[in-house]
C-alpha cells in the first residue's frame, strides 16, 4: 500500500494531472474571497463588455442600511456658474411678459430660478408686446439651458486649412485616474450576454461543474460497483438478470436516456443535484461490466474459497478478499466517471436541458447561453472560449492522472 | 455454418429483445417520472398566459391527444400501432409539419455527416494507436499526450475552436448550416457543392476526437499484443518483425471492433451537440429545437430515432465481427 502510494506520487503524469486540479478546486475557493459578491449578478448594462477595466457610473454608498447620499445640489451649483447674466436678464424678460410678479423673480438664487423656469416655460406662447427677434433670443436660451442641464462629450478637433476635423470625444463618463475611483470594476473576461462577470462566474460554475462530475461519479461507481459484485460472486440467476440489464442499457445510448428523463422532470426540479444524480444513474453499466468480469476470475481463488470455507459473510466476502485486489481499477473508473459526467452535464445544458437556469451557473449553461445569444458569431470570445478551454483542461488532467495511475497499477505500460 | 447460424440467430434476437425495451423505455420513462408529465408540458407553452380557463382547455387537449386519460397498457398498444404505421404525431413547434417529416430530413443529414465521420477516426486511430504501440519512445510521447487532450474534449468543444480558426480566423469555410442559405435543397452540382464545403467543419470536429479515443485504446491493447506469449515465440522462431506486427495488429484490432459497438452511443451523442455550435441541420439540432419549443413529440420522436440507429449499428458490426474472429464461431459449441 505504502509502496503503491509511492509510485503513484512519482509518475509525473499522476502529479501533473493532480496538481491541476487541485488548482482549480483552490481556485475556486479562494477566487471568491478575493472577488466577492453573486457570481451570477448582472453588473454591466447590455450584452457582451469586452475584457477591459470599467467604472461604474452609478455610485452609491450601501451598506447593510441602504444610505443615498445626497449631494449638495451639485448639478445646479454647476449651472449657477455657467448661467450668464444676460441669460438671466432674458429668462426674466419672458417671465415678466408671461405675467408673474416682478418680485417673485428671484436672479441669484439659481435654483429657484430653473425651478420656475421649467414649470412655466412654454416655446409655443406668443405674446403681443413680444418682437419676434426676442422670441427667438428666448427660445435659443431655453436650448441652452437643456445641452447645460444634459451631460455631452467634449469633442476633440484639430484644425488643418481653416477647417476643424473631429479626431476624437471624452465623454462625460470618462474617467482619467480609474485607481482614484471608488466603483472601479476589472473584469478580465468581460460579460456575458446577462452583463455577468465571466470570470467570476465561470469559477463559480467550475465549482458546481465538479461537483456534478463528483456526484454523478459516486452514484455511477458505488451502483456498478455493487452489482458488479454481486453479479461476478453470487453468479447464477443473479447474474443473468444484471447482465441482462447492463447490457441492455450499454446499447440503449445513455445519452438518449438522459434527455428523456431530464425533459421529463420539470423545470422547477431540475436542480444541479437533481442532474448529477440522473447522470450518474444512467452511466454505471461500463464499472458493472468490468467489475464483474475481474471478479469472476478472482472467484474461485483459493483465499476466496478459504473465507467461504470459514463462514465468513457475503458482504465480508466481498469487502474484505475481492474488493481490494480490484480497488485500483474502481479508482481508475471513478476518475472517469468524474470527468465523463462533468461532460455529460455540459452536453445536457448544450441542449437546454441543464440545472434550472436562474440560481447556479454551471460551464454548460454557461455554453448554451453563450450559443444562443450566438456569441461565437459577434467575435464574443470570452464568452465561450474560456469555457471551452476549462472543459477540456479539467478532463485533460483528469485523464492524466488517470494514464498515470495505468502506468503504476499495470506495469507493461511502462514504455 | 451451423456455428454461424447460432452466432447470428443470438444476434438477432438480442436485437429484437433491446429494440423492443428501447421502445418501453421511450415510452415509459416521460409517464413514470414524478409529477405530471402534461401539466409540465402545458405549463411551458402556457408560460406567461393569465387565462386560466385556455390553460384548462389546452391541459385536456393534450390530455386527449397523448391519450394519458387511458389506463397504461392500452395507451401502449395504441403507441406501437402508431410506431409501426411510421405515424410519431405532429410536431408542437413546427406544426404542419408531422414528427416524421422532420425526422427524416434531419436524419439524413446526421447519418451523412457521422457515418463517415465515425468510419474515417476509427481506421486512422487504429493505424496511429498501432504505430505508437510498436515505435513507442519518440513518437508515443508525442502522440499519447494529444490524444489523451483530444479524447478528453466534447466534441462541441473542438468545434468551437474549429470554427473559431478556420471561419472567425481564417475564414475559409463557413460559420454555419448544412448549405448555403441562399439554397434549396435539390440534386445540383451548385447545392453538392455547397453542401461539401459547409461538410467540412462539423466532420472534422467528429473525425479528431474520434481518432484520439481510438488511438489510446489501440496502442494499450497493442502493447499488451506485442508482449504476449505468442510474440515471444514468433520473435525467438526467427519470425520477421513486419509479420509479427500483422499478427499483433490483427489481435488487437478484434477488442476495437467490439468495442466501436458498445463506445457508439456515447460517440453519437457528443456529435449530436456538436452539430448544434454549426446549426446543422440534423437530429441534434432537431433535438435542440424541439427542447426550447417545448416539442414533445418531436423529442420522443428523435431519440428513438437514434435509439434504433445506435441498435441497428451495433448489431451490423456485431455480424461483420462473426465473419472476422472465427472463434465466436467455435464459442457457440460450448
Amino acid at each position: 500500500m505504502k509502496n503503491t502510494l509511492r509510485q503513484i506520487a512519482h509518475s509525473p503524469k499522476f502529479m501533473i494531472g493532480f496538481c491541476m486540479i487541485l488548482l482549480m478546486v483552490l481556485s475556486v475557493f479562494i477566487y471568491p474571497l478575493i472577488v466577492p459578491g453573486n457570481p451570477l449578478e448582472m453588473i454591466g448594462l447590455g450584452t457582451f463588455f469586452r475584457p477591459g477595466t470599467y467604472v461604474s457610473v452609478y455610485d452609491s454608498v450601501s451598506t447593510d442600511k441602504r444610505y443615498v447620499i445626497k449631494l449638495s445640489d451639485a448639478a445646479e451649483k454647476r449651472l449657477a456658474s455657467k448661467l450668464a447674466p444676460e441669460d438671466r436678464e432674458v429668462m426674466k424678460t419672458w417671465l415678466l411678459a408671461f405675467g408673474l410678479p416682478e418680485e417673485s423673480i428671484d436672479l441669484e438664487n439659481t435654483e429657484e430660478l430653473l425651478q420656475l423656469w421649467r414649470n412655466t416655460y412654454d416655446p409655443e406662447l406668443r405674446f403681443d408686446n413680444m418682437t419676434t427677434a426676442v422670441r427667438k433670443h428666448v427660445q435659443r436660451t431655453d436650448a441652452k439651458l437643456d445641452s447645460l442641464l444634459t451631460d455631452t462629450d467634449i469633442i476633440i478637433a484639430s484644425e488643418t486649412d481653416g477647417t476643424l476635423t473631429q479626431s476624437g470625444a471624452v465623454g462625460a463618463n470618462d474617467y482619467v485616474n480609474v485607481s482614484e475611483i471608488a466603483n472601479v470594476r476589472v473584469l478580465p473576461l468581460g460579460t456575458d450576454n446577462f452583463g455577468r462577470d465571466v470570470l467570476k462566474e465561470m469559477i463559480s460554475a467550475l465549482g458546481t461543474s465538479l461537483l456534478i462530475g463528483l456526484i454523478a461519479g459516486t452514484i455511477a461507481t458505488v451502483f456498478g460497483l455493487a452489482l458488479g459484485l454481486l453479479a461476478g460472486y453470487v453468479g447464477g440467476i443473479v447474474d443473468d438478470i444484471i447482465m441482462f440489464v447492463t447490457n441492455l442499457f450499454t446499447v440503449i445510448p445513455s445519452f438518449v436516456l438522459l434527455i428523456l428523463i431530464s425533459f421529463s422532470i420539470s423545470q422547477t426540479q431540475r436542480g444541479t443535484v437533481t442532474v448529477a444524480v440522473v447522470i450518474g444513474l444512467t452511466s454505471w453499466v461500463w464499472t458493472t461490466r468490468s467489475v464483474r468480469a475481474q471478479v469472476v476470475s478472482l472467484r474461485n481463488r483459493d483465499h476466496v474459497n478459504l473465507s467461504k470455507l470459514s463462514g465468513h459473510s457475503l458482504p465480508r466476502i466481498l469487502v474484505a478478499d475481492i474488493l481490494p485486489y480490484i480497488a485500483s481499477y474502481v479508482i481508475m473508473a471513478f476518475i472517469l466517471q468524474i470527468s465523463s459526467g462533468i461532460l455529460a452535464e455540459a452536453q445536457l445544458s448544450m441542449l437546454g436541458l441543464g440545472p434550472r437556469t436562474t440560481t447556479t451557473p454551471t460551464l454548460g449553461l454557461m455554453m448554451y447561453w453563450a450559443m444562443l445569444y450566438t456569441a461565437h458569431i459577434n467575435g464574443a470570445w470570452w464568452a465561450y472560449f474560456p469555457i471551452v478551454v476549462l472543459i477540456a483542461c479539467v478532463s485533460f488532467s483528469l485523464n492524466l492522472m488517470n494514464t498515470g495511475l495505468d502506468q503504476v497499477f499495470n506495469p507493461q505500460l511502462r514504455g | 455454418m451451423k456455428g454461424y447460424r447460432k452466432y447470428f440467430g443470438k444476434k438477432i434476437l438480442w436485437f429484437f429483445i433491446t429494440l423492443f425495451f428501447a421502445v418501453v423505455l421511450n415510452f415509459v420513462l416521460p409517464r413514470l417520472m414524478p409529477g405530471d408529465p402534461v401539466a409540465n408540458i402545458t405549463a411551458r407553452i402556457t408560460a406567461g398566459m393569465s387565462n386560466v380557463t385556455a390553460t384548462q382547455a389546452i391541459y385536456n387537449e393534450y390530455i386527449k391527444k397523448f391519450g394519458t386519460d387511458q389506463p397504461m397498457p392500452v395507451q401502449f398498444v395504441r403507441y406501437i400501432g402508431n410506431l409501426l404505421r411510421g405515424d410519431f404525431g405532429q410536431s408542437f413547434s413546427q406544426y404542419p409539419r408531422t414528427v416524421g417529416d422532420i425526422l427524416a430530413s434531419s436524419m439524413a443529414w446526421t447519418v451523412g455527416l457521422q457515418l463517415p465521420a465515425i468510419v474515417t477516426g476509427w481506421i486512422i486511430g487504429n493505424i496511429l494507436g498501432a504505430i505508437a504501440a510498436y515505435i513507442r519512445k519518440g513518437f508515443d510521447k508525442v502522440l499519447l499526450p494529444i490524444s489523451l487532450m483530444i479524447s478528453g474534449l466534447p466534441a462541441f468543444g473542438l468545434a468551437i475552436i474549429l470554427l473559431m480558426v478556420f471561419g472567425l480566423g481564417l475564414r475559409v469555410l463557413p460559420l454555419q448550416g448544412g448549405y448555403a442559405q441562399s439554397l434549396i435543397p435539390a440534386f445540383s452540382l451548385t447545392f453538392f457543392k455547397s453542401v461539401i464545403y459547409h461538410y467540412w467543419l462539423p466532420f472534422l470536429s467528429i473525425v479528431i476526437i474520434f481518432i484520439g479515443g481510438q488511438a489510446i485504446g489501440m496502442r494499450s491493447m497493442s502493447i499488451y499484443e506485442l508482449n504476449a506469449d505468442y510474440v515471444k515465440y514468433s520473435r525467438f522462431m526467427g519470425i520477421k518483425d513486419s509479420k509479427i506486427v500483422g499478427y499483433v495488429f490483427r489481435n488487437a484490432m478484434l477488442p476495437q471492433i467490439s468495442g466501436l459497438a458498445l463506445s457508439l452511443g456515447t460517440m453519437v451523442g457528443g456529435a449530436l451537440v456538436a452539430e448544434i455550435i454549426f446549426n446543422y441541420p440534423g437530429l441534434g439540432t432537431t433535438i435542440l429545437g424541439g427542447i426550447t419549443g417545448s416539442d414533445y413529440p418531436l423529442i420522443s420522436g428523435a431519440t428513438l430515432i437514434i435509439t434504433i440507429m445506435v441498435l441497428t449499428t451495433s448489431f451490423i458490426i456485431d455480424i461483420v465481427y462473426g465473419f472476422i474472429d472465427p472463434r465466436v464461431k467455435a464459442a457457440q459449441y460450448d
